[in-house]
């Protein structure tokens, strides 16, 4: 295999340097042309077939016979470009002439484009022209150096032109582009111009994302928890699914959730999410869901959402997590979670207020950005009678657990 | 990973290359183009009937292995070379399994010859053959040639083109060379594409961190935070997953040109990436730009230029005596770079630099302008504080109420210190480097009474929504910027206002309509428009120009990212500040971050034309627009 790849590079090494003795410009020169392929249609019609003499091995033969000496090279001053029409251009910005304005003690006026003072910039349609007071701009007040300011050299001529938009001239017709019909037959056109549209600008995205699979190990039993999320669309209408669950090995799942949302963009950084969330466990209970999902100032990531279930009791969770890069692969990553109800739910045990917080620190490393094993801590505490109802069950209402899990994404 | 090229490790490059030397002919081709591998640099074509085939294989490129689309069975694909005034056909087969296209990106031709699908032609289907017969050619200079289907141009799916002046070239030169700058990834682009869309960051390994060095004090940590953006977005797709090639190859497998001391080199620079904007310099060697976009324009002499996305530039060096001169085209965030090498004696090598560090976007880039900008900007900047006087002249203020754009009535200046501006300094218009660096210590600034996405900025053209997520404050002209991060160097550096055209312009008469049109996006969804606008909801609704129509252009970047916007069809000629008759014509125009670029354009292509951000990603994303010029004597 190493074998191979030497081979290859060599092999691509070497046409590098053919084709570039091939490229010399000079006229008459022979110029190589493609080889042929295993596919006789790729063979072009171009040119004879390269003689060995065109060949690098010949590079030298090749050179031009003006090749200069090298004692002339170091003279570097002779005019580079120098040909009629260079020479001719009067006022041509030579390098020299650039390099004379290196030297000038005032700003050179002359490189000073109005237009780049923008007043277009102002773009405000209701501004005319007229209303525009230069006179209160206070040339005066800049204080750019001793340079007299040649007003004559600033090209005012380039405000000559509408800064204001104006609608197109009948002439340039109207309604949509179709000039290939009349062509190639508006039939002939109408597949690839609706592939064009689909693939500027359409695309549909498969997302799926195990923000936290992970072992817990506390007192007691060690537990696990799940919280997968993914959505299927395009940018600013999507499928969304979640489903988050935990429980202790060994013992009955304690909770087990998932939703199906419809998620749109109502701001850029940020989807309202609406559609039903069904619960397994503790017990089976269907809630209709609506929230909000996305990215925060300061680039907390944010879920919050209301939970209106079947029995008609009203709860609410709002998540936020926040990625702190220590190197570009390790990152650690703060997570706080609260639950508030409306009202107690006794069989779920929950209870009226402030239900559950959880507050989590996690440090992965992202072998690729896709995978990224992590470790980390977790608290959770219930409070009010939330926390009364777990000790009624035997819970302790204050748990730590540390944690080993996998953020994984596709 | 970025790539660090050592010292030793191009050597060994070079050990390679001169071994490749003494390689005889038949031991190329016959064993790379058999068994689907793709070779790597170009040949030639030429002639009144050329034959392009698109065809699919294997790259290799530096040991890393991927998929790749070569035209004539190599990537880059061949050099189309043309001539002025004749007419030629280009037989193009299409042997992949799906549709494909050849773009002739900056040559005049008809707009059906243009070869964008859904706005051309149909597209070249699987098995067919296509021909593009094409009138006399217009024009002269240096250009390329991609895929306009898909996100094949990233696969290799492109090449050169120059086309010879039919009488003397004003540029003489005893060598003349194409460097064709690309890149090479084992990913397929729509996993890229998709990266993007998912993980904000995902290409990004240079990411603001606890134990980073940039020098960033915690106060600005925290603005970049607050505004949810990223002072090191330089480039979406990076040297974590990209190798810069210079005509195919990597840094390390010794691409060289030969030169003899003393002879001029003409090197045509095409940028043919996908999404890398390229800071080329030779150190050693000062660079003297005689061409950009193919069309000549007067001597510049600088050190280095920073080339946008599907730019060209034609430079003339002159080696002394040196055996060797390296060729440096870092990427613009300074993750990796291509390498190549002007040797007198074939496999002699200079010293390759390290990779600078990254930059870091600055107010400027925000859409803020009160610093960073270097020459013409530093000289606007300037202007703008002088002439707005902050309040000094209560009818100035009055003034300033009035315009939304300018509203720096929410700008709290207190912080801003305006004494360690030092006007003075900013005079001579070469001392580029640093002497805004008051600005950059503006640590105290307060943000919080800015508004980063001040929609009623905006044009009511614009469709506001989540696809915006920043709206520059202050869009100023940025044409005197030499480009993202380098604005510090301390040599000279290439900017759009020292272009004028070599030729006097034929179309000289001021515009008659003024058009603005916003370049918007949206980082963290990875969303990209015209105009607050998709193509998907603009695909029949065209920007339209009567024919022969003379129209001013602005566009406003309200992103913080570089834009290379590219009109097919037609050259624009650059509003620069040069005389009317010398305004550059470009076909491809960088859009600062935060600023503005205005261009004239004469509308006398008849037909339909593309209109798009040449960032692939960002042009897969939706920033593309159909623009319609009606046929010579319409009704009006």
């Amino acid at each position: 295999m190493k074998a191979l790849i030497a081979l290859l590079l060599i092999g691509s090494a070497t046409p590098a340097f053919a084709q570039h003795s091939g490229h010399q410009m000079e006229p008459g020169m022979v110029m190589h042309t493609a080889k042929p392929t295993s596919k006789p249609a790729q063979k072009p019609v171009a040119k004879p077939a390269p003689k060995p003499a065109a060949k690098p091995s010949a590079k030298p033969a090749a050179k031009p016979a003006t090749a200069k000496t090298s004692a002339e090279a170091s003279s570097l001053k002779r005019p580079l470009v120098v040909k009629d029409s260079v020479a001719a251009a009067p006022g041509a910005a030579s390098p020299d002439a650039m390099t004379s304005m290196d030297g000038m003690e005032g700003m050179d006026h002359s490189t000073m484009d109005h237009s780049a003072m923008d007043h277009s910039a102002m773009k405000n349609g209701s501004v005319k022209e007229g209303q525009m007071d230069h006179g209160a701009m206070d040339h005066g007040s800049m204080d750019m150096g001793s340079g007299p300011m040649d007003h004559a050299a600033m090209g005012h001529a380039v405000t000559a032109a509408p800064n204001v938009e104006s609608p197109p001239p009948a002439a340039a017709g109207n309604g949509p582009a179709r000039a290939a019909d009349a062509i190639w037959g508006a039939d002939a056109m109408a597949a690839s111009r609706a592939k064009l549209a689909a693939t500027h600008g359409g695309q549909q995205i498969l997302w799926f994302m195990a923000d936290r699979a992970e072992y817990r190990a506390r007192d007691g039993r060690d537990g696990y928890v799940w919280d997968l999320q993914g959505s299927y669309g395009g940018d600013l209408d999507k499928v969304f699914f979640k489903s988050e669950g935990e429980g202790s090995f060994g013992e009955r799942i304690e909770r087990a959730e998932v939703q199906a949302l419809w998620s749109h963009a109502i701001a850029p950084f940020f989807d309202l999410q609406t559609g039903i969330r069904q619960d397994f466990a503790p017990r089976d209970r269907t809630y209709a869901v609506i929230g909000v999902q996305g990215l925060a100032p300061y680039r907390f990531e944010v879920d919050s959402a209301l939970f209106l279930s079947d029995r008609g009791d009203l709860t609410a969770r709002l998540e936020a997590e926040l990625d702190q890069r220590i190197t570009q692969r390790l990152i650690l990553q703060p997570r706080v979670e609260v639950n508030l109800s409306a009202q107690d739910v006794p069989e779920l045990g929950i209870g009226a207020g402030l239900d559950r917080v959880e507050a989590g620190l996690r440090l992965r490393y992202e072998i690729a950005r896709e995978f990224a094993p992590y470790i980390g801590m977790e608290q959770e505490w219930k409070s009010g009678r939330s926390a009364r109802y777990a000790r009624n069950d035997g819970e302790d209402p204050s748990v730590t657990s540390y944690v080993i899990g996998i953020r994984a994404w596709f | 990973m970025p790539m660090i090229v050592s010292r030793r490790n191009l050597l060994g490059g070079a050990a390679l290359g001169g071994a490749a030397l003494a390689a005889p002919a038949w031991a190329r081709g016959s064993n790379l183009a058999s068994g689907g591998m793709l070779r790597a640099g170009f040949d030639e074509v030429s002639g009144s009937v050329i034959d392009l085939s698109i065809g699919k294989g294997h790259r290799l490129v530096q040991g890393r292995a991927g998929h790749g689309i070569a035209v004539n069975g190599s990537v880059p694909g061949p050099l189309v070379r043309l001539t002025e005034g004749q007419a030629v056909k280009i037989n193009v087969t299409n042997h992949l399994n799906e549709d494909s296209s050849i773009h002739w990106h900056g040559i005049l031709v008809p707009f059906q010859y243009d070869g964008v699908p859904g706005i051309s032609f149909p597209g070249i289907k699987p098995g067919e053959t296509f021909t593009y017969d094409l009138p006399p050619i217009r024009q002269t200079g240096t250009y390329w040639w991609h895929s306009h289907s898909g996100l094949q141009e990233q696969s290799g799916h492109y090449g050169p083109i120059v086309v010879d002046p039919k009488g003397a070239d004003p540029v003489a030169a005893e060598r003349d060379y194409v460097l064709l700058l690309s890149e090479f990834t084992p990913r397929h682009p729509h996993e890229i594409m998709a990266k993007l869309k998912k993980g904000e960051g995902y290409f990004n390994y240079q990411q603001t961190t606890a134990t980073d060095d940039y020098d960033l004090s915690g106060d600005q940590r925290r603005m970049w935070a607050r505004m949810r953006m990223m002072a090191t977005d330089i480039l979406d797709v990076t040297g974590a997953t990209y190798t810069y090639l210079a005509n195919g190859h990597g840094p390390k497998e010794g691409m060289e040109y030969a030169f003899a001391p003393g002879e001029r080199v003409r090197l045509r620079v095409i940028n043919g990436s996908a999404m890398t904007f390229f800071n080329l310099r030779i150190p050693g060697l000062p660079m003297t730009v005689v061409a950009a976009d193919g069309q000549n324009v007067r001597p510049v002499e600088v050190d280095e230029l920073q080339i946008g996305v599907a730019e060209t530039y034609d430079v003339l060096v002159e080696p002394g005596a040196l055996a060797a001169y390296t060729i440096v085209a870092e990427s613009m965030d300074r993750s990796g770079m291509a390498v190549a090498t002007l040797a007198a004696i074939p496999g002699a090598r200079a010293a390759v630099p390290a990779l600078r560090d990254p930059p870091l976007l600055t107010m400027a880039d925000m859409g803020m302008n009160h610093g960073g900008g270097t020459e013409g900007t530093a000289e606007m900047q300037g202007m703008d504080h002088g002439a707005m006087s902050h309040g000094a002249a209560p009818s100035g203020k009055d003034h300033m109420a009035a315009m939304p754009g300018m509203d720096h009535s929410g700008l709290d200046h207190s912080g801003m210190d305006h004494a360690k501006m030092d006007h003075r300094t900013m005079s001579p218009p070469s001392a580029g480097s640093g002497k805004m660096a008051g600005m950059d210590d503006m640590a105290g600034m307060d943000m919080s009474g800015m508004k980063m996405r001040d929609t009623a900025l905006l044009p009511p053209d614009v469709k506001v929504g989540p696809g915006i997520d920043m709206v520059s404050m202050n869009p100023v002209d940025r044409m005197g910027d030499p480009g993202i991060g380098l604005d510090k160097m301390d040599h000279r550096i290439l900017n759009y206002r020292q272009l004028a055209a070599l030729a006097p312009n034929p179309d000289r008469r001021t515009p008659t309509r003024f058009m603005e049109i916003h370049l918007t996006g949206n980082m963290e969804r990875y969303m990209w428009s015209f105009d607050g606008k998709k193509f998907t909801a603009v695909s029949d609704d065209p920007i339209r120009f009567a024919y022969d129509e003379r129209v001013r252009v602005k566009l406003v970047n309200d992103t913080m990212m570089a834009h290379p916007i590219h009109l097919h069809g037609h050259f624009f000629e650059l509003v620069n500040g040069a005389d009317a008759a010398h305004q550059p014509l470009k076909h491809t125009v960088i859009v600062q971050p935060g600023g503005s670029a205005q261009f004239d354009l004469t509308a006398n292509e008849p037909g339909d034309w593309a209109f798009h951000c040449h960032l692939l990603y960002h042009m897969h994303a939706g920033m593309f627009q159909t623009v319609s010029v009606a046929a010579p004597g319409a009704a009006a």
